[in-house]
């Protein structure tokens, strides 16, 4: 039974983990002392405004993690894992909404505020068993992991790689975009779902939720890493590595390359999943701008900009990017596409190893040559 | 041009002391004509319309129509008569009703409108048409004709059957005979029905729908057999009118990929910004109906080069500024055109507005060709087809008889040789690009023509373009004249009965699980070099 | 579907619980046979009803001019490229066509390409790891632990292939020879029954070759391994071969030993062009 776990300890050991591991439990505890311990005056001290923020920008890590899975060590760049993200938040928005319950602006003690107001009389079938968290949590899970199952078990049988999957992704988010702006669909069309109260029976408008919630995420955010972490130094991460460079080889090798790519993809969506549940109760709402194909495309820039294929480069940039987005929207609105758009430019063009790549330049240059020579795969397919 | 107010009723004050003085209206027969139209009673107004027409005035349809509308008033004070321009406010601007001449503005406390009733309104309205029918332009007579379906009443018919008699035109005169036959039906004739026969007109619909309910079993019978058939051409309408909504989309659909299945499928080089150089062309459009104000077909004729080199050049931008240097690197190409993408709709933003701008059709494109009174064909989007289709063959020719076609095939199928051969793969490289953006451009031009131009304008169509060449097999033009028309079509024929947005759902779910089954499209590219 | 279909089949043993490496039969003597195999790419035939017997344990090298099909032939045998008709068996009892690359890799068919290719993002002792003979599914993949006979089993052809000082550099700073020991490498870990091996001496010196050569001499034999070499070298053909197939525009031309193939007037006209107007039918 010791050898089929092993594999989950492996971080563990590992010192880059232990590095990452440690700071970001440092950081959740500095902001759980600053927000507590200090009083509201204090220049020091962190509003539970910022802490939101923060716990918001810690789910986007996650999701920029489980990108990385794939995208970094997979080599598929999904352009549509805000679907997944967003399925996530919509089962955990589908609890939440039943947990108000009577406290609606219409009263009814089941139907949630939007049905009532299509006339609808009774809930649609997929609305039921949200009432019971646990259902919620396992849906969590299990909505974008079957999307992920079927739709990849479609595009990895018939190989379908590279640029033509990228594309296909997007058409999927769009495509669920599309539904689920549709008020018949019965996920709340254009405004989505919102006016939450309460979270297992936590006030989500409490400076306490709030703060726990932030935890959470942190902590979710940890779990994660360890698990792709554990994932990617196992014999399955070299699997994942090999494909990602040379496709028909891992092939000849004897590996069942479509049933790897499988695998690590629903796993990432789960991850997405999860990264969506932890963000709706924090942000208040979930609507379908989440399946927008941009929000999708943005997620890969963190990516991009932290650094592939490293996990924690996924981490710095989500919260880089984010934090500039918070402060740009803030002081000048309309510099922030250019912002953004330069810094695809940027990034690809100069930068495509990102911010890890420098870090890891000027920390150890003799590991570049252990480096991959350019993980965006001369031997790829799609690339002839 | 505006008066102020003020100066507005001084003016009508100093008309108003001179307007006794302009005697000669008396001279004027018409005036003979009007007076009898203040009747004390319905039925002398009623003669006194008979008058007018006999007069065969040139002025009477324009009296007719003011008293059908109330429009038609008398000074209290001179007795004269005025035609109202706009009854709103205390004061209305009037002309004389004899000689047309603007007046002013009048209280309207001073003038005493001519009313009418049922009767005489239902009189106004068939001489009007009669007096149309007398029109000297045959596509006017047949406008009247055509009007008079359904309005015919006894006391029309009979002049109605002397203007039939007189009538050159055979169409209008088919139309009249129609016109006859529902009032006929109306009062029971199955004979008529005969002549109401295949018309697809609402109001022949209506006359025979109303006929297959009457009382009287042999015409309800004719009527309800009538009415099938007619149905039966109206489905094959039905058909045809998806069909052209289908392939006009579709057309839209392939001028919108057909030079991204350039730049993708020939160079292999995902342009996200394709959409915003598409929107570029629109833009062009736009522009050059602002610098040729009043003159929009014209400007629009001209948009067709600017709009390619705009693009074009813009293309060659990012070729030269991003894409060269991301060679072999499908994936960041395509992260980097997408925030060029960005940069550019924030630019239009910025510099224009985030509002969508107006482009005006001209004159020559708007309005629509009536194939039958059942389907008429908007001609903006026949212009539209058209062009795709020439755009079409333009790009085909380039490709297949021009130096450059020949070396960008060279250089797709290797590189290598290709440029071990003396072609220079780099400046390839520049003219496909630039070709690729230039047709997005021609795209943006056509799209101006069928919606909104904004900063939008391009995302609401990099997808479905995307779509369409995947679809059609990349590398392939004629797969994507093929996948973008098919498209279009299959998207019309699902959209009566799913409604738009969930049509377009169902054509991407489609699309994605056609990929799983033919990952190269419908025309695929088959062979050594393509496994890859 | 087919999945469904086997489930439904309760008598028979589903496909997932077969062993992969059910043993070869070959009591009948070849372990791969070729016949009437056609393929064509846009109405170009690659390959023109070939037929070819490889018995077990033998070492048989196939030259032949560029585009005469050697490389479509191996695509075909390791399942990348499907035939349009003709029969691919491996053994007696293994029907080649019905299956894919994994399924025919782990029947124990191993492949070195034209064009070396090494996992250049892993090191070398990774790039062996990943070719051992071993479960290659997915959990056993994630939980997979190094065991010690494993590592000496990688030392052992690590040493074999004169890499063992390189073990942890990455794969992509070998040299071009490098990357063909390597490669040769990973065939050896995978403990094939049948190695298809295309241009294995490209770029590597005189004592490479004859190291190389002496290599798949001492692998081929009855019950061992058998050994189809494609190669353009005729020095180093001569020096290996028992038995020559000379292809030519998809189909055999001839076959024999080195000697009699090279006396073969028709082989000598397909090499040197003799003839353009037999070159261009």
């Amino acid at each position: 039974m010791h050898s089929s776990t092993a594999w989950l300890a492996r971080p563990f050991r590992e010192r880059a983990t232990q590095l990452f591991l440690g700071i970001l439990l440092a950081a959740l505890a500095t902001v759980t002392l600053l927000n507590l311990a200090l009083p509201a005056g204090h220049p020091l001290h962190i509003s539970t405004y910022t802490v939101t923020l923060l716990g918001k920008y810690l789910s986007y890590a996650l999701l920029a993690v489980a990108v990385d899975l794939v995208w970094g060590y997979l080599g598929i760049l999904s352009l549509g894992h805000g679907a997944f993200f967003a399925l996530g938040g919509y089962a955990m928005g589908m609890y939440l909404m039943r947990q108000i319950g009577d406290r609606g602006t219409y009263g009814d003690p089941v139907l949630p505020d939007f049905m009532v107001f299509l006339d609808w009389d009774s809930l649609p079938w997929y609305w039921l068993g949200f009432d019971m968290a646990w259902f919620a949590f396992v849906m969590v899970l299990l909505a974008p992991g079957l999307l992920a199952l079927v739709f990849g078990f479609l595009a990895f049988r018939s190989r379908v790689t590279g640029v033509y999957l990228s594309i296909i992704t997007q058409a999927l988010t769009f495509a669920l975009m599309l539904a689920f702006f549709r008020n018949e669909m019965g996920f709340g069309g254009n405004n989505g779902l919102t006016d939450f109260k309460e979270l297992l029976g936590f006030d989500l408008r409490s400076d306490a939720t709030r703060l726990g919630l932030f935890l959470a995420t942190g902590i979710a955010l940890a779990l994660g890493y360890v698990l792709c972490r554990a994932i990617v130094a196992s014999k399955l991460g070299r699997v994942c590595v090999a494909t990602r460079d040379a496709e028909a080889r891992t092939r000849f090798l004897g590996y069942r390359v479509e049933r790897f790519q499988l695998f690590v993809f629903v796993v990432s969506a789960m991850l997405a999943g999860v990264a969506g549940a932890l963000y709706v109760p924090q942000v208040g709402i979930i609507n379908p701008g989440e399946f927008s194909p941009i929000f999708s495309i943005e997620i890969v820039l963190w990516v991009a900009l932290g650094g592939r294929a490293t996990l924690y480069g996924a981490v710095i940039g989500a919260i880089l990017v984010n934090y500039a987005k918070t402060v740009f929207t803030g002081v000048m609105p309309d510099a922030w596409l250019f912002a953004l758009g330069g810094l695809f430019v940027l990034v690809t063009v100069l930068l495509p190893k990102g911010i890890s790549g420098l870090l890891a330049y000027r920390l150890t240059p003799r590991r570049l040559q252990r480096e991959p020579a350019d993980p965006s795969s001369p031997h790829r397919e799609a690339s002839t | 041009m505006t008066i102020p107010p003020c100066l507005g009723r001084l003016l009508a004050l100093c008309l108003l002391v001179w307007l006794p003085l302009s005697a000669s209206a008396q001279d004027d027969p018409g005036q003979a004509l009007l007076e009898p139209l203040d009747a004390a009673s319905y039925a002398r107004m009623g003669e006194a319309i008979e008058a007018i027409i006999d007069s065969g005035d040139a002025r009477s349809r324009g009296w007719l129509e003011a008293l059908l509308g109330g429009k038609l008033h008398r000074h209290k004070d001179t007795g004269r008569f005025v035609m109202v321009l706009e009854n709103r406010g205390r004061d209305w601007p009037v002309a004389d009703a004899l000689t047309g001449e603007a007046l002013g503005e009048m209280s309207r406390r001073d003038l005493d409108r001519l009313g009418i009733n049922n009767a005489l309104r239902g009189q106004l309205q068939g001489a009007l048409a009669v007096l149309d029918l007398q029109a000297d332009g045959v596509s006017e007579r047949r406008q009247a004709a055509r009007e008079l379906l359904g309005d015919v009443d006894a006391s029309l018919a009979e002049p109605l059957e002397a203007v039939i008699r007189a009538e050159q035109d055979a169409e209008v005169r088919r139309l009249l005979q129609q016109a006859l036959a529902i009032h006929r039906l109306e009062v029971g004739d199955v004979a008529a029905v005969a002549d109401l026969q295949g018309s697809l007109n609402s109001r022949v619909r209506a006359a025979l729908n109303s006929a297959a309910r009457s009382g009287d079993p042999a015409l309800a019978e004719a009527a309800s057999m009538a009415l099938a058939d007619i149905e039966q051409k109206m489905k094959l309408n039905r058909g045809l009118e998806t069909l052209y909504f289908g392939l006009s989309l579709g057309s839209v659909l392939v001028l919108a990929a057909i030079g991204l299945a350039i730049t993708f499928g020939v160079m292999g080089v995902i342009n996200m910004a394709h959409g915003e150089l598409i929107m570029l062309g629109a833009y062009t459009t736009w522009a050059m109906q602002q610098l040729l104000p009043g003159q929009p077909g014209l400007a629009l004729v001209l948009s067709i080069p600017a709009g390619f080199l705009v693009a074009a050049l813009a293309g060659i931008a990012i070729e030269r500024g991003v894409i060269q240097f991301l060679k072999g690197r499908p994936l960041e190409t395509l992260l980097a055109t997408f925030g060029v993408s960005l940069i550019l709709q924030q630019l239009v933003r910025t510099l224009i507005s985030p509002l969508n701008r107006t482009v005006v059709t001209p004159e020559w494109m708007s309005g629509s060709i009536m194939i039958n009174e059942g389907l008429s064909l908007t001609l903006n989007r026949l212009y539209v087809l058209g062009f795709a289709l020439v755009v079409f063959a333009g790009l085909m020719l380039v490709m297949r008889r021009t130096r450059l076609g020949l070396e960008v095939r060279a250089v797709t199928q290797n590189r290598a040789m290709a440029r071990s051969m003396g072609i220079r793969a780099t400046r390839v490289d520049i003219m496909t690009f630039a070709l690729g953006s230039g047709v997005a451009g021609l795209a943006g031009v056509a799209l101006s023509q069928l919606t909104n131009v904004g900063p939008n304008l391009g995302q609401n169509y990099i997808i479905d373009s995307f779509m369409v060449v995947v679809f059609g097999g990349v590398g392939n033009l004629w797969g994507t004249l093929v996948a973008g028309l098919s498209l279009g079509v299959i998207n019309q024929v699902l959209e009566p009965w799913a409604g738009a947005v969930l049509a377009k759902i169902l054509v991407l779910v489609f699309i994605i699980l056609f990929i799983q089954k033919r990952p190269r499209g419908l025309f695929p590219q088959k062979g050594r070099a393509a496994e890859g | 579907m087919n999945l469904l279909h086997s489930l439904a089949d309760r008598d028979r043993v589903f496909d997932f619980l077969v062993p992969a490496t059910s043993p070869v039969d070959v009591r009948h003597g070849p372990i791969l046979y070729l016949e009437d195999v056609t393929v064509s790419f846009d109405g170009f035939k690659a390959i023109d009803e070939l037929n070819l017997t490889i018995d077990d344990g033998e070492l048989r090298c196939i030259i032949g001019p560029n585009g005469a099909g050697k490389t479509t032939m191996m695509d075909i045998i390791t399942g990348k490229t499907r035939p349009d008709r003709g029969s691919v068996w491996f053994g007696s009892r293994h029907d080649l066509l019905a299956m894919n690359e994994p399924q025919i890799a782990s029947l124990g068919i191993g492949r070195k390409f034209q064009k070396p290719t090494v996992f250049e993002a892993l090191t070398v002792f990774e790039n062996l790891e990943l070719a051992m003979a071993a479960d290659k599914r997915i959990l056993p993949t994630l939980t997979a632990r190094l065991t010690g006979e494993f590592r000496d089993r990688i030392d052992e052809v690590l040493a074999t292939i004169g890499l063992s000082e390189l073990r942890q550099r990455p794969a992509g700073i070998l040299s071009h020879g490098q990357k063909q020991w390597l490669e040769i490498g990973m065939l050896l870990m995978q403990r094939p029954r049948l190695l298809l091996v295309d241009e294995p001496v490209a770029g590597m010196t005189e004592q490479e070759m004859e190291r190389t050569a002496e290599l798949l001499t001492g692998l081929a034999g009855k019950g061992k391994q058998s050994v189809v070499v494609v190669e353009h070298d005729m020095g180093f053909v001569r020096s290996i071969a028992r038995t020559v197939t000379v292809l030519h525009q998809g189909s055999v031309l001839a076959e024999g030993s080195m000697d009699q193939v090279s006396g073969d007037p028709r082989v000598v006209e397909v090499y040197l062009g003799v003839d353009p107007d037999e070159e261009a039918a």
